[in-house]
């Protein structure tokens, strides 16, 4: 399988996540200049986290109207897998790939450190492999991260089986104690309505390689395999 | 025509701000309590380049919808004058 992680101005989580794909998992990784406008053939495109152009404005808001974006919206329109972690996740909402938006977490601070999410389904291409319910230490790092839609979209995204993540404790008890940043409904990850499109705050790249002491993110990334190469 | 935009943004009404909350909670501190409900926004300026004002306002709201706010979460107003 062939993934492109693009790389924005800011970006600083796509070594992570080429080292993983390539080093961990054995795959054909190749990583995507945000100024080209090819996406060279990938089966799966990836977005890292980061702080691309600063976090000015607000998160993603810049690196949507990257150049190599329209061919990422295109890519994704057609049924392509885009996947955007952290930063990512603010991009591909900004760019409406996804619903909802990430606000700046409820105390304001910048939030670095372990925390638990707990898969809610296994119907999508990245949580095939992942038993639901079950915690996984995987750490966040974001200042906005704050989940938020309307209720009548996080209702639907409810309905439609596309949340694909909540914050939890580590025995899997979800509760406002649990919930770094206030995200609405506890969110932390979700798909679009197609089920091609994936976000999530916490970093799963940060938590699969076996030198790190944790991996506890590796089946989000098996589960890309799993289902892709079978 | 040069004219130039006063272009405000704020979270919407609904949301919670945390830095309006942050910072009215500091208002007692100052010895104003009587100042509450403080929600922060931007203000952003910019000039447009442009043959009428009707244009210029296009723009404008061009620029505010698809860039300088996120209908999601933030409401903008902005003013208009001759550069």
């Amino acid at each position: 399988m062939k993934f492109g992680v693009v790389v924005f101005p800011g970006s600083n989580c796509d070594h992570d996540l080429l080292n993983v794909l390539e080093h961990v998992l054995g795959q054909q990784v190749i990583a995507l200049w945000h100024k080209d406008h090819d996406l060279k053939g990938v089966d799966m495109v990836m977005l890292p986290g980061g702080f691309s152009y600063g976090d000015y404005l607000r998160s993603g808001s810049i690196a949507r109207f990257s150049p190599i974006m329209k061919e990422v919206v295109e890519f994704a329109d057609r049924g392509g897998f885009v996947f955007g972690i952290c930063n990512g996740f603010q991009i591909l909402c900004e760019s409406r790939l996804l619903p909802g938006a990430l606000l700046h977490n409820e105390h304001h601070t910048f939030i670095c450190r372990n925390t638990y999410v707990k898969a809610e389904t296994d119907q999508s291409l990245i949580t095939s492999r992942l038993r639901i319910d079950e915690p996984l230490k995987i750490p966040i790092s974001h200042g906005e991260g704050r989940f938020y839609a309307g209720s009548d979209i996080v209702k639907e995204l409810q309905d439609k089986d596309q949340v694909l993540f909540r914050y939890c404790d580590a025995e899997g008890g979800v509760s406002e104690k649990s919930n770094p940043n206030g995200a609405t409904d506890h969110i932390a990850g979700i798909c679009n309505k197609t089920r091609n499109v994936f976000g999530m705050m916490p970093h799963p790249e940060r938590a699969a390689d076996p030198v790190l002491g944790n991996t506890d993110g590796l089946g989000i990334f098996q589960s890309i395999l799993q289902i892709v190469t079978a | 025509m040069k004219y130039t935009a006063n272009i405000t943004v704020m979270p919407l009404k609904a949301l919670l701000d945390p830095q309006g909350k942050a910072v009215s909670n500091s208002m007692a501190n100052l010895d104003l309590p009587e100042i509450r409900n403080v929600r922060v926004g931007k203000h952003i300026t910019l000039e447009v380049e442009s043959p009428d004002e009707k244009t210029a306002r296009q723009k404008v709201e061009d620029a505010c919808k698809k860039l300088l706010a996120n209908p999601i979460i933030e409401s903008y107003e902005f003013e208009l004058t001759k550069a």
